[in-house]
């Protein structure tokens, strides 16, 4: 038998979207189009027309990917939203068929795609461990050798005669959590299980992982988490847009890959929103040229142009994400200014120019969108500007503040100096130290 | 734990349109999943209740009861019926509990079976076969009814009550077709939700459940059995009342032909879709 244990050859995945998937939801509807068609394309045929082309729109979620993956090795996904990230483990653990392409499988292949897949509110944690783990694909025998370990692991073992319904959503995720964790496969495919549960817990989870990872088995890991991506996995696949575009050593992929996420500006279809559409957005220097970086201190500019449909109480509103897409800023135009989009119709060009920030080194992304003031969103795009600041260091220091320093993208500044001033010496009992301040 | 002695230690290749040789296998192995599913459906359809799982009895006893007024004491349909006209309706209403509640559980059972279907790979003929398992359970209970009324009749079955098992085995077999035909459709023609409820309801009167299939005229036997449930029923009415309530077999081989159509077509059909449930859900 080869080393190989998975292996993907022009591995394609194809969905079919727009008018046909939403219309045929009900069998009428299949049924009259059908019949729509016949006659259609009976009256083509006797006029002697071509097929017209069909109002169906395809989509690509993975395309012509390849790779090779040896046992033992820990591999990991990432990619941002939309990327095709899940549909590849999908594929993998064969809940959805590739389109075209093929993928050999040597071993067996668990896949983690969900905290308690299957749990069942009525039933207890005892019994919800059962049912979980013959869903996950345990064994009896494997399961009742584990038990008392699953349990053990999950910390819930007061409870666990108690139906999880009743449980806490931790517990719930803790229990969950430990069933996967003792899953015994040849093959380990897991879908950012990690981003649940308490820091603590997640903490126990990667050990726990790393274990996994340790004893010789081949793990395929998709996360959003850098720092558990670069812990738990020595090689990455970076997929972008249904491609998979890097295939190395994981500090490469990273660095690749939050490369690729500057480079993908707004070159996709907008679409629009009922009474208002966002048009184009960049972000642009003190000259108003367009640029994808952005230097920390100075203010955040962004062009904006929209057409707006003349309705009133409209707002302009950016949220600021940071690389883990986690909102960090937001800004609304009506809420915070009081200034609504414009009452008459047409299409406009604004200059958004937000204060000065000291965002961390990394990348960033602004979701757009205009809102009828607090009832609903009109249009919304995701990832209108996507930038990058190169460096930061507040008050001019010789030291980059990065975002996967994983403390957070903004770098704190003082609104005065700084001073310690000494209150007793080390070793003081904890009373005296709280004696109040002399000078 | 070596990697020789695990079940599932197996090499596939994932390819569009490839049909699964392994598949049958498969269902074998996961017959642990089965098993706890149908476990799984049995435990909480009765928590939370106060008689528990007496309420399969309950139900069909009290439409025997129900039955046997309207059709034998008020219709008046019993005219040659030589054994106790409880006994025919029982022997109509329990092979038809089982065929209406496994049509009507695994229909739906890929729907409401769906968060598994998309995050788990498992052979998905398991999730309509989990719930014919818990039909059967169901059926098994309310065979107790059998008993009592012959106990109750004191009437003593003849060597027919033998081949009972066969038509279990059959009435099962004539429910799993359509069930897993309506279950792989029904994905992505929602409609068949309602079709099926409809069906049942209209089945119960066509079919000879409260009346044996003997009141129908002979010359449109043959037509009546083509709705597979008669001649199961009347395979049923065989085994209890032996030699007084004979089969009729051109009726009965007709009704098996229909049975075997309906499962192959379902078989297929399934199988065909079953790739796609997951893009669907």
């Amino acid at each position: 038998m080869s080393d190989s244990v998975i292996s993907a050859e022009g591995l394609s995945k194809k969905f079919v979207i727009g008018v046909q998937a939403q219309q045929d939801a009900l069998l009428r509807e299949a049924v009259t189009r059908g019949a729509r068609t016949l006659v259609r394309r009976g009256v083509d045929l006797l006029k002697g027309r071509s097929e017209r082309p069909s109002r169906t729109e395809e989509f690509w979620a993975l395309r012509d990917i390849n790779f090779d993956i040896k046992r033992g090795e820990l591999v990991s996904i990432v990619g941002r939203n939309g990327a095709g990230k899940s549909t590849l483990l999908k594929v993998l653990s064969r809940i959805t068929e590739p389109t075209e392409g093929r993928v050999t499988i040597n071993g067996r292949v668990n896949s983690l795609l969900e905290v308690g897949t299957g749990f069942h509110p009525e039933l207890t944690g005892r019994e919800n461990i059962f049912l979980n783990g013959a869903i996950l694909g345990m064994s009896r025998q494997e399961m009742r050798r584990q038990f008392d370990e699953i349990v053990e692991f999950s910390g819930v073992s007061k409870f666990i005669d108690t139906p999880v319904k009743r449980y806490s959503v931790g517990m719930y995720v803790r229990l969950a959590f430990a069933v996967a964790a003792h899953v015994e496969a040849e093959i380990l495919v897991i879908d950012e299980v990690l981003a649940v549960g308490d820091t603590e817990f997640q903490a126990r989870c990667l050990n726990r992982m790393s274990e996994v990872a340790g004893s010789g088995r081949t793990v395929l890991f998709v996360s959003h988490n850098f720092a558990a991506v670069s812990a738990l996995t020595r090689r990455s696949i970076v997929l972008e847009g249904g491609r998979l575009i890097f295939d190395g050593p994981v500090d490469a992929a990273l660095a690749h890959y939050t490369s690729t996420l500057v480079k993908s500006g707004p070159d996709r279809h907008w679409g629009h929103g009922k009474s208002s559409s966002l048009i184009s957005a960049e972000l642009v220097d003190s000259e108003g040229m367009p640029t994808e970086r952005f230097v920390p201190g100075t203010p955040l500019r962004l062009r904006v142009v929209l057409e707006a449909s003349g309705m009133r109480g409209m707002s302009l509103e950016a949220i600021l994400r940071d690389q883990n897409n986690l909102p960090v800023g937001f800004y609304s135009s009506a809420v915070f200014n009081q200034v609504p989009l414009p009452a008459e119709a047409g299409r406009y060009e604004c200059l958004l120019s937000l204060d000065a920030f000291q965002l961390a080194a990394g990348e960033y992304g602004i979701d757009l969108q205009t809102y009828f003031t607090n009832v609903i969103v009109d249009h919304r795009v995701d990832s209108a500007v996507r930038f990058s600041v190169d460096t930061c260091s507040p008050d001019g220091i010789a030291f980059n503040f990065r975002q996967d320093y994983g403390v957070g993208p903004l770098a704190m500044k003082l609104s005065g100096p700084l001073e310690f001033v000494r209150i007793g010496s080390v070793g003081v009992p904890d009373d005296l130290q709280l004696a109040p301040r002399t000078s | 734990m070596s990697a020789s002695d695990r079940p599932f230690s197996t090499s596939v290749v994932l390819e569009a349109g490839r049909a699964d040789r392994q598949y049958w296998q498969d269902l074998w192995r996961y017959r642990e999943l089965l098993l706890i599913l149908a476990w799984r459906d049995v435990s909480v359809r009765y928590k939370q209740t106060v008689v528990g799982i007496a309420w399969a009895f309950i139900r069909p006893f009290l439409t025997t009861v129900v039955f046997t007024v309207v059709f034998g004491h008020l219709a008046k349909v019993q005219a040659d019926t030589p054994i106790p006209y409880a006994l025919v309706v029982i022997g109509g209403l329990l092979p038809w509990t089982l065929f209406a509640s496994v049509l009507g559980d695994a229909s739906n059972s890929v729907i409401s079976n769906g968060n598994l279907i998309s995050k788990v790979y498992f052979p998905r003929l398991i999730v309509p076969l989990a719930t014919m398992l818990v039909a059967l359970i169901d059926f098994a209970i309310s065979l107790s009814i059998l008993a009592g009324l012959m106990v109750w009749y004191g009437f003593v079955p003849g060597w027919q009550i033998l081949l009972l098992p066969a038509f279990v085995a059959l009435a099962l077999l004539a429910s799993l077709g359509p069930a897993i035909w309506v279950a792989a459709i029904v994905v992505k023609y929602r409609d068949f939700r309602f079709v099926v409820p409809f069906v049942l309801q209209f089945g119960l009167y066509v079919s000879p459940v409260g009346f044996p299939s003997s009141v129908v005229p002979e010359r449109w036997r043959l037509l009546y059995n083509l709705n597979p449930m008669v001649g199961i029923i009347d395979g049923f009415r065989w085994c209890i009342a032996g030699g007084e309530s004979p089969l009729y077999w051109p009726g009965f081989l007709l009704s098996l032909g229909v049975v075997i159509f309906f499962l192959w077509l379902g078989i297929s059909t399934f199988r065909r879709v079953e790739r796609g449930f997951a893009d669907m859900i």
